[in-house]
């Protein structure tokens, strides 16, 4: 496998720093899974935080402070982290790698699609980012998304099958980062349903009159 | 039940990074009581994932940068941190590294503070603001009163440098 479209190195170095919320998070770090081009990038960046780290001036904590931590160390410890949800039998590789498969509750075949109309689907994704919304879409093989623009910024991460618009064709693992400037009109490819994460903070904007008069029904 | 070496070297590693872990967290905006808990944390974290620790895959400051930072997020911000997980099935792992690449792993720490220290202050400034300010990159532009793609462009060039340096691909 190959990806073409990374995210950007902002994204990328806001992910390293911790300053990225939650769903866009979910986004990079599911791209992450897919992506050791990107992992290595992250990586240069966390060593720029120990850098920052290792060049800051002390600031001395309490006596108390160290007690406190020195006591602990003989605390029994608890249990290792979640274990992760079962993997598909028969050794196949999930269609949805952590972290989204977390979020989803499972894979693929454990999404409640609700009808977006226009022959798509969509599942929404809960994260804790009350102003972002992230949802799984399904866009039928060789159907179009309507066209629209973005009010803020929109990222889209291809999981199965694929869809091109004039910016270029989109495998899984390959990211889409549009912003308001974009208007496209992304087709799956007619090969199998094109299956991809989106994250947004603002509702897309459907240009065609009909696609705006369904838009507050369908809840896009 | 830890023996007095490692308890003695876990006392070492206290002196020279919590200070730190402290001052980052509190010029990330974090208040001082905050802060010292964030450390405590952090520090015990240490202590437990020691032996997680590879030094092959980063210096030990980058290491305890990510658990401060991870912890952060959980403490204080109260959310979560979407993470990928090298054992699970879809993850796509890396081709095994070429022999050479291991050795220069091992120098991480130095050259990325070499790598570092070259790059145009400009650009240093923009990491800076980056990881301390928590600003989103418009309020990074209006700071330094700058265009916002003058800000994605620092971005992009230092870590090309950044990766340059190390020989990665771009
Ligand atoms: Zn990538």
């Amino acid at each position: 496998m190959s990806i073409h479209h990374h995210p950007s190195e902002e994204l990328l170095l806001d992910y390293a720093a911790g300053a990225l919320g939650e769903a866009w998070s979910l986004a990079v770090a599911t791209h992450l899974a897919l992506c050791p081009a990107c992992r290595r990038t992250v990586g240069r960046m966390e060593a720029v935080g120990g850098k920052l780290l290792d060049d800051i001036a002390p600031q001395p904590l309490t006596d108390s402070a160290r007690d406190a931590v020195m006591a602990r160390l003989d605390e029994p410890v608890g249990k290792p982290e979640s274990i992760a949800p079962a993997a598909p039998a028969g050794g196949s590789v999930p269609h949805l790698p952590r972290p989204l498969r977390d979020y989803v509750g499972g894979d693929t075949d454990a999404v409640a699609w609700r009808r977006l109309g226009l022959g798509a689907y969509q599942a929404l994704i809960l994260t804790g980012d009350d102003n972002v919304t992230a949802r799984l879409l399904r866009i039928p093989a060789g159907k179009p998304v309507p066209t629209h623009t973005h009010n803020g910024l929109e990222l889209t991460l291809v999981l199965c099958g694929a869809f091109s618009d004039a910016t270029g064709h989109y495998g899984r693992g390959d990211l889409q980062e549009a912003d308001e400037n974009l208007e496209h009109r992304p087709h799956a490819t007619p090969e199998e349903d094109c299956i991809c994460l989106a994250v947004t903070d603002a509702p897309l904007r459907f240009s065609s009159f009909a696609a705006r008069m369904v838009q507050p029904f369908i809840g896009i | 039940m830890a023996d007095a070496q490692d308890r003695s070297a876990f006392a070492a590693l206290f002196e020279h990074f919590a200070p730190r872990i402290n001052a980052f967290l509190q010029r990330q905006g974090s208040d001082p009581a905050q802060a010292e808990e964030v450390v405590q944390e952090t520090m015990v974290n240490v202590w437990r994932k020691a032996s997680l620790f590879d030094p092959a895959r980063a210096s030990a400051s980058t290491w305890v940068f990510t658990i401060a930072r991870n912890l952060r997020i959980d403490m204080i911000r109260k959310a979560s941190r979407p993470e990928p997980d090298m054992m699970d099935p879809a993850f796509v792992p890396d081709a095994d590294p070429p022999p050479e690449e291991i050795i220069v792993r091992n120098q991480t720490a130095g050259r990325l503070k070499d790598a570092v220290a070259k790059l145009p202050q400009a650009q240093q400034d923009v990491l800076r603001l980056a990881f301390f300010e928590e600003k989103a990159h418009p309020q990074v532009a209006e700071e330094l009163d700058i265009p916002l793609g003058t800000v994605k462009s620092r971005i992009r060039l230092a870590f090309k440098s950044i990766r340059s340096e190390f020989g990665d691909p771009s």
